[in-house]
């Protein structure tokens, strides 16, 4: 019907395509420009923490690791226009808190996700419940502060316990979204294997899922753990500070965030430095924990 | 469950049905990991409901007022958190976009055949430091490094450009910029986490239907990588922006807590989350609960902005299953 | 097999010459909506190996895993009929399917050994079903019946996923058998495997006829001739609209073979389908 010409325009010789690289032809300049930016927008992020660290170690590191060793590991805060003193307490503080609100969070997180993960992974309580842990997850950690300020806070006291508990619910989040991931990881089939040999659900769960799964949960316990450790606000108006160590948990209790807190504010040298040597070892304790749950997350399957 | 069968065929079998000692264990552990999991579930409702109820004294006092009100004033009882809504979002947003840039650049570095992949673990472990340290570290930091580091250039900009609203003020000590600034850095690392499995969820055939047309690099990222993962990358923008929302304490260390409402980067601020933090130690009764209301002010807020985030999250995995 | 109205054809009942350990009765069997398997019975006899064979979708599958109750863990499994288990409907509501799977073990298509050391894996189900006896030598027993022993003697504490592809289905026919459970059930047990590893499944197979009774499904005829002295076939009937599996014929695997009754497993038998 039409005339299109379908035959090949022989006659115009076309140019020979040009195969090589052209450093300068816009595209490429195009695109070396931008990964350079991106190369920029990198090595920038990275300067924070360059900085952070140099500090940490120069600011810090003079203190903690001269003359006075001892002293700063072991000494107590000292007063407005003291010299010397130490953070002592407030290790022990951190370390008691964390302690109190690992062993709230760790069992009630992995029961949970053991629920959430292997039991009924489609309930609508499991997903109702799993849902949950993620928004918490988005909450202001103030938010566990101010909570257990009015429900315990306010009935008892200040203490370490009510901060522990604080500190627990923000742990809480985070273990249980991890085990399950972990636990999830486990392959049906060996899941398959254990019901094939006449497990009960529970004896599947020991046997196999929480050993096969045990390298993620305590990725995530950990994780969480360190990140307890720097938390601060909720222990604002929970377990308060305190310049001894503690005798009871029922009463104020220091704690090494809550001491940089307070030291950054003061106009004296001692007390900054402290509160670099705080930070240090807080750093310290939080980088360890980061390093052995990256290490121990090799999945065994 | 009785023992129907208990024998086996062959003498030597050792097959035999649970003890009853096991199938208790059984209903009573399961049993104890249902009521775990609904703990989750009743503590969140306790939580909202809690401090709900401590702020209905303060909501039937001020009302929707506090909202709009401007002055925080203890003796005078009158209290209005508008300036600290306004530094809440303000500076969040400004952390959304300087940490949104670089995250999602860091994102696009990590995850485009940038660097060897060994290298991009490194630097991914390097992401992952800075969002390990905590708060007031960075707090610290900011303090004694960053706001001396930004004197001297937010004087330059307020002396030459201080007709521009966002340098109308001097940069005195702590202020909305190097708040900013830090929050940027804190949210950095969650950004650029998400955005990084937005672009690993990407089927490789689209990476090879791309390269195939013959794109460089760049047009492969800006054309296809980009726009197939944009709702994974809005998801991470959006936890991201919730995030900011409520960090706390390297806020109160470095935003200068004051309540007033301004434009210019280097004036001081207040965000809802620094009030409480200062405010509540040393707060009487009264203040205490209007500090409630504004907890609950917050908690509405963060909890609207990350349900939407996660909803985003959601929506992008399915997409992608049902894709394959 | 008709397009119309007519009944749906049954299989001719299959007359076990030796005991029968599992009879089992299919009427419906349903996931969901979707009718999977109907009107099958096949009786499994004792110390004997019975082959489900049949083209893909055709439920020979479904119907092993319903032997030990298998199915149950996918919600939306129903099953309607009897499964006689030494007298006794393993299908009634009383009945604990955790205790059918202890007297009826299941070896899987894909080997799926726990993450533990190899003697732990065949010693798993010793220590779940509280053997008190010589564990040592119970999973020696085991590990030489799935004839692996030699391979694995002198590493009995390297993790079972060290192995390889055959070794681990080996290792898994090991754990199954260390209790000497009644019945074996094995779910396309050579399908993963290379062909020198599936002729010693095979081989295997044969051996462990001597002490155990095995119902095998295989998607390989050859495979059914080698090995099984009965022979299931199932094919799938599109005659109403769905994909439902049911049992066409079953009889001695020479006759099945040699001289099937049914033309569809002729039409099998001899490769016109798959």
């Amino acid at each position: 019907m039409s005339d299109i010409d379908l035959s090949l325009a022989a006659e115009a010789p076309r140019p020979l395509p040009q195969l090589g690289r052209q450093a300068f032809e816009p595209r490429a300049l195009k695109s070396g420009f931008l990964t350079g930016l991106t190369w920029l927008a990198a090595l920038l992020a990275a300067v924070p923490l360059i900085s952070v660290m140099y500090l940490l170690l120069v600011q810090g590191g003079t203190r903690l690791f001269g003359a006075d060793f001892a002293e700063v590991l072991t000494g107590l805060p000292p007063a407005g226009f003291e010299m010397g003193g130490g953070i002592g307490p407030a290790i022990v503080g951190t370390l008691a808190m964390v302690g109190i609100a690992s062993v709230i969070s760790i069992p009630l997180g992995i029961l949970a996700a053991i629920y959430l993960g292997v039991l009924e992974p489609n309930s609508r309580m499991a997903n109702t419940s799993r849902f949950l842990a993620k928004v918490l997850t988005g909450f202001p950690s103030i938010m566990a502060g101010v909570f257990v300020y009015a429900v315990m806070v306010v009935h008892w006291g200040y203490s370490a316990w009510a901060g522990g508990v604080a500190l627990a619910v923000l742990m809480l989040r985070t273990v249980v979204l991890a085990a399950e991931e972990a636990m999830a990881q486990v392959p049906q089939r060996m899941k398959d294997a254990a019901y094939g040999m006449g497990c009960t659900r529970t004896q599947v769960i020991w046997k196999v899922v929480l050993p096969t799964g045990m390298p993620g949960i305590l990725t995530g316990v950990l994780l969480a753990v360190a990140g307890a450790a720097g938390e601060s606000a909720p222990l604002l108006f929970t377990a308060l500070f305190s310049n001894y160590f503690i005798s009871q948990l029922s009463e104020p209790t220091a704690s090494l965030s809550i001491l940089i807190y307070n030291f950054s504010g003061m106009p004296f040298p001692n007390q900054i430095e402290l509160a670099w040597t705080a930070s240090l070892v807080l750093v310290l304790i939080v980088l360890v924990f980061n390093i052995l749950a990256r290490l121990i997350g090799q999945p065994k399957v | 469950m009785t023992k129907l069968f208990d024998f086996a065929d062959s003498a030597s079998s050792v097959s035999g049905p649970p003890s009853s000692v096991e199938y208790a264990n059984d209903r009573i552990f399961r049993g104890i990991a249902w009521l775990s999991a609904s703990l989750i579930i009743v503590l969140t409702a306790y939580i909202l409901w809690e401090i709900g109820r401590e702020a209905v004294p303060a909501i039937g006092k001020y009302g929707l007022g506090f909202i709009t009100g401007t002055t925080w004033n203890v003796n005078k009882d009158e209290f209005g958190v508008l300036p600290e809504i306004w530094g809440t979002l303000y500076s969040s947003l400004l952390a959304l976009f300087l940490g949104g840039i670089f995250g999602i650049a860091i994102a696009i570095f990590l995850t485009q055949d940038f660097i060897h992949h060994r290298l991009a673990t490194v630097f991914r472990t390097v992401i992952e430091m800075l969002a390990a340290i905590p708060s007031v570290v960075f707090g610290l930091w900011g303090i004694f490094v960053l706001i001396p580091l930004l004197k001297p250039g937010a004087a330059w900009l307020h002396e030459h450009v201080g007709w521009f609203p966002l340098f109308s003020t001097d940069l005195a000590g702590p202020g909305m910029a190097p708040a900013a600034l830090v929050l940027a850095i804190m949210i950095l690392p969650t950004v650029a986490a998400i955005s990084v499995d937005a672009f690993r969820r990407i089927p490789y055939k689209v990476k090879e239907a791309a390269y195939g047309m013959g794109t460089t690099r760049w047009e492969a990222i800006i054309k296809v990588m980009l726009p197939t993962a944009s709702s994974g990358i809005l998801a991470a923008l959006v936890l991201g922006f919730g995030r900011a929302l409520g960090e706390t304490m390297a806020l109160a260390m470095l935003i200068g807590n004051a309540n007033q409402i301004s434009l210019s980067l280097f004036s001081p601020a207040n965000t809802l989350a620094s009030l409480l933090a200062s405010t509540f130690p040393e707060a009487g009764k009264i203040e205490v609960q209007a500090l409630m209301y504004a907890a609950l002010v917050l908690l509405v807020i963060t909890f609207i902005v990350n349900v939407a985030g996660l909803a985003v999250q959601q929506y992008t995995i399915r997409k992608f299953e049902g894709k394959k | 097999m008709s397009a119309t109205a007519e009944a749906a054809f049954i299989a001719e009942p299959f007359k076990a010459t030796g005991d029968v350990v599992i009879d089992c009765k299919v009427d419906k069997i349903f996931y969901g909506d979707f009718l999977a398997v109907r009107d099958s019975t096949v009786p499994v006899e004792k110390k004997k190996i019975t082959g489900f064979i049949g083209p893909s979708g055709c439920g020979k599958s479904t119907v092993l895993r319903s032997l030990n109750r298998m199915n149950d863990l996918i919600q939306v499994f129903r099953f309607e009929g009897s499964v006689m288990y030494h007298g006794q409907d393993i299908y009634a509501k009383k009945v604990d399917p955790v205790v059918v799977r202890r007297y009826i073990g299941m070896v899987f298509q894909q080997p799926n050994p726990f993450s533990m050391s190899i003697y732990d894996n065949v010693a798993f189900g010793l220590r779940l079903n509280r053997y008190k006896g010589d564990i040592d030598e119970r999973v020696e027993r085991a590990l030489k019946r799935a004839a692996l022993w030699n391979e694995v003697k002198d590493k009995l504490k390297n993790s079972g996923l060290s192995l390889s592809g055959g070794q681990q289905q080996r290792l898994c026919i090991a754990r199954a058998i260390a209790t000497e459970p009644d019945v074996l059930l094995m779910d396309e047990p050579c399908s993963a495997l290379d062909p020198i590893a599936t002729r010693q499944v095979e081989e295997l197979m044969l051996e462990l006829k001597a002490n155990y009774t095995v119902a095998l499904v295989t998607h390989n005829m050859q495979q059914a001739t080698r090995v099984a002295d009965t022979t299931a076939f199932f094919s799938v009937d599109i005659s109403r609209g769905g994909r439902t599996g049911y049992l066409v014929e079953m009889g001695p695997t020479k006759q099945i073979f040699e001289d099937p009754r049914e033309q569809l497993t002729k039409e099998y038998i001899s490769g016109q389908f798959s």
